[in-house]
């Protein structure tokens, strides 16, 4: 898996659809609820603030720890077993609003671009609706994309990755190519106590 | 459909999860805050203010109410929808109905049961506040949902309205664990035409969930209190005295109109309530359900026929795609599309689009369309009162309605302001509230009708006043008014916006055919304020021991010189309007049955601001009160 949380723009969205698009979109809205739910944990405790990064998700939990090289026997990682109810709570609301696994489900071969497109409105809206209800979502840098920044020396190795030519020492001047993501605040719905979590959206059935 | 004859309340409505005895533990200290509740047609806002603050100027906040979103899972929202789900016993399992405070709450209001609702609309209890206020039936009898089968369950309009603000105080109570809702100074807004009735029901329903600083207070006021709120003391600057403030407020469900004037007193400017509407069913939802059939029509000509669930996905659609449509005016049209309900998106997704000229003809010119202040809405028959349903208002130009406020109310600010009246009253200051005139586009166009009006008239054109959350001003203001009664801010005066009658018939030889001719004896004067009572004099009614009598009831908004006593023996018939009537019951105590003992009235506005009618008896101390809940069919 490489994707990680930066991969995730919704400034990037196209605007008109093609089929790779779409599901480069739906794609993303999965990985993007597969980092961000690992990290947040219990979902009972929905207002704690995640100030310290999702983006540092792939380092923990997507690439191997760094083996230290003094000690021959490797030090056990401290992995955290990620709670699946705010996973499955993701997935419902995104299911609920923007129907996300109706569509990454569907089987889209067959469909012409305008059908396609119709339905990722649904899912455009929905999942834009639901990010902002329950997320607030920043950049984690401010400046231009392509714009040359500097990076002090100490700057968070979590909410900035070097790549390229990553040699000598801070301050390291290059080019912002992506702006990041970052939540600065979760506020998912609480659940109830017998709440079963694995349905994700009821069967229907009209009487 | 039969309903109750007598006030029956079966068990006692609110929830037992908040510990009740800690409801006693302050009952004799200050209520700390000052709370105002929105009880409107389609959400309740609670805000408040710190009463030991001793910050200047009172800054009101909104409390997140948590409620159901979807089935086990809570949220906390600003809006409580006002709705009520009867659910059955197989639909959902017990534990997805889990509050923060009661893990087994008695009802289900708030978002899941109006989504619920939405798809099993036979279960769905809605607009409770518009019953209240509706002629022809007992607010205490349990007949809502309306139109559901024998089995579900039914509530009465009072009992749904207790629940709303049941649920208010158990989010309040687990918000302020030491601070219980009960013992606060809570303001409770109802529109300005409520007629008495239904102000005592609200009063009653807020007193059958334990509030015991209870004041009830008019929406357009609680809007004009936020404006004054939010503008601190810039206010004197932006009106002047002499000024007249037309408060129009297009909610959800409702129309309500209100005029203040800025006069003076003792070298300080004062605001006056003058004048307050008729009440109008007409809002926001009858706007969203036009747009919707507008599409459904649309796509029929296209030989598409539409289901009723995706009437309603359309309906909620439109409601997004008008706010957009309607607040930039480069967007020439936004795509509306309905997914199909089973898991496919592909097949079934219906698509079309609402475009800019179809948001204007149905909205703008169907709503606001640009009439002549002579031209009113078709004068509604009185049948209203019998029939079964709610009275939509069946004009939907909100112009007309406007029109025919302004023009009725022409001579409203002849004593106060010594201003000449003319064919209508003219506003020269504008205040709007309410969700529907959030869309730029609708209030200015609203502003463009009353200005054309002016202009025509040779008068200046009226200014907006700003500063309005237009959704949240009318839950701020009241919380705010608790603060004013405090002493911390302006007061606006004005009284009961109405005059009330008890109509009596002549007494005259009687002459077949013809139905002996009704006079009206003017028992509360207009403008009679909270606190004050006044004693009808030179009348006397003879009411029989242990027999009810009843009494035909009316009101007048424009009749302002009729002071208590008054004998009208003719009318114009747009002077007054019948209310539903009232009831004498003088108790068996002490008499024999079929006594009749010669009574006279008098009226009185309580603290809470109901209005109180009682019966006097010749001889002795007593008081009776005339019950004005008698909305049975006899």
């Amino acid at each position: 898996m490489t994707f990680d949380l930066t991969t995730f723009d919704l400034t990037a969205m196209p605007t008109t659809f093609d089929l790779l698009h779409l599901i480069l979109a739906g794609a993303a809205l999965l990985f993007l609820i597969l980092g961000v739910t690992k990290r947040s944990g219990s979902s009972a405790d929905a207002a704690a603030p995640v100030s310290h990064a999702p983006s540092s998700v792939s380092d923990k939990t997507l690439t191997p720890e760094p083996e230290p090289e003094s000690t021959p026997e490797p030090a056990p990682a401290l992995l955290r077993e990620a709670s699946p109810e705010a996973a499955l709570q993701l997935l419902s609301l995104l299911q609920q609003e923007a129907r996300l696994i109706d569509f990454v489900k569907e089987d889209l071969s067959g469909f012409s671009d305008a059908d396609i497109g119709a339905a990722a409105r649904v899912v455009h809206e929905g999942s834009l609706k639901a990010l902002n209800s329950y997320f607030t979502l920043v950049p984690v840098r401010d400046e231009a994309e392509e714009s040359q920044i500097t990076l002090a020396e100490g700057f968070d190795a979590s909410e900035v990755r070097l790549t390229g030519n990553v040699v000598g020492q801070a301050p390291f001047t290059g080019t912002l190519v992506h702006r990041g993501w970052k939540v600065a605040e979760v506020t998912l719905p609480k659940l109830a106590e017998g709440h079963d979590a694995r349905v994700i959206a009821p069967a229907e059935v009209e009487l | 459909m039969i309903f109750g004859r007598k006030k029956t309340l079966s068990q006692p409505v609110v929830s037992e999860s908040a510990p009740r005895e800690a409801v006693t533990h302050q009952e004799t200290g200050e209520p700390r805050y000052s709370v105002g509740i929105d009880l409107g047609t389609t959400h309740c806002v609670l805000s408040y203010v710190d009463l030991q603050d001793e910050d200047a100027s009172p800054n009101p906040q909104i409390m997140p109410i948590p409620q159901l979103t979807t089935p086990g899972s809570v949220e906390e929202k600003n809006q409580l929808p006002s709705f009520l789900y009867q659910a059955h016993d197989a639909e959902l399992a017990t534990a997805d109905l889990a509050l923060p405070w009661n893990a087994q709450p008695p009802a289900l209001v708030g978002t899941l049961a109006r989504n619920l609702g939405g798809k099993t609309p036979i279960r769905l209890v809605s607009s409770a506040k518009s019953w209240l206020c509706h002629g022809g039936v007992d607010c205490y009898s349990n007949f809502l949902p309306l139109n559901g089968p024998e089995e579900v369950a039914k509530v009465s309009p009072f009992e749904a309205t207790c629940q709303y603000l049941d649920h208010l105080r158990c989010a309040w109570d687990q918000h302020f664990p030491d601070q219980h809702l009960v013992a606060q100074d809570v303001t409770i807004t109802v529109p300005a035409s409520f007629d008495p009735a239904a102000r005592e029901l609200t009063a009653e329903a807020a007193r059958q969930v334990g509030f015991q600083h209870l004041t009830l207070l008019e929406e357009p006021l609680a809007a004009v209190y936020s404006w004054l709120e939010s503008s601190g003391d810039h206010w004197r600057q932006q009106v002047r005295v002499g000024d007249i403030i037309l408060v129009v407020d297009i909610g959800g469900g409702t129309t309500d109109l209100s005029l203040v004037a800025v006069t003076e007193e003792a070298g300080n400017l004062a605001l006056n309530r003058l004048a307050v509407g008729d009440h109008i069913l007409l809002g926001g939802d009858n706007m969203d359900l036009a747009l919707a059939y507008r599409i459904n029509a649309k796509l029929a000509k296209e030989g598409k026929r539409l289901q009723p669930w995706q009437i309603q996905a359309i309906t909620h659609a439109c409601r997004d795609a008008k706010e957009s449509l309607l607040s930039d005016p480069d967007v020439l049209d936004v795509p509306i599309v309905v997914p199909s309900r089973g898991s496919s998106l592909m097949g079934g997704t219906l698509r079309t689009e609402l475009t800019r000229q179809e948001v204007e003809e149905t909205l703008v010119e169907g709503f606001f369309p640009r009439v002549s202040v002579q031209d009113h809405p078709a004068q509604q028959a009185r049948a209203a009162l019998s029939q079964l349903g709610l009275p939509y208002a069946q004009d939907p130009g909100v112009s007309r309605h406007l029109a025919a406020f302004l023009s009725r109310q022409h001579s409203a600010a002849e004593e106060l302001l010594g201003q000449p009246g003319g064919s209508f009253i003219k506003p020269t200051a504008l205040l709007f509230n309410g969700g529907v005139l959030k869309a730029p586009t609708l209030a200015a166009r609203t502003q463009d009708i009353i200005n054309s009006w002016l202009t025509d008239a040779g008068a200046e054109p009226a200014k907006r006043l700003q500063g309005l959350d237009l959704d949240l001003a009318v839950a701020s203001g009241a919380a705010y008014y608790g603060c004013v009664r405090k002493g911390k801010g302006m007061r606006i005066r004005g009284g009961i916006a109405s005059a009330y009658y008890v109509g009596i018939e002549s007494s005259m030889p009687a002459i077949p055919g013809m139905e002996p001719p009704l006079e009206a004896l003017c028992v509360a004067p207009f403008g009679m304020e909270e606190g004050s009572s006044v004693e009808v004099p030179s009348r006397e009614f003879g009411l029989v021991v242990g027999d009810p009598v009843r009494f035909r009831f009316f009101g007048s908004t424009t009749r302002r010189e009729d002071i208590a006593g008054t004998h009208l023996d003719y009318w114009e018939p747009e002077e007054l309007d019948e209310l539903p009537e009232i009831q004498a019951t003088l108790p068996l105590e002490g008499r024999s049955p079929g006594e009749v003992v010669p009574v006279r009235l008098a009226a009185r506005i309580t603290e809470v601001g109901t209005l109180c009618l009682e019966a006097i008896p010749r001889e002795g101390s007593e008081r009776w009160q005339i019950e004005f809940e008698v909305r049975d069919n006899p």
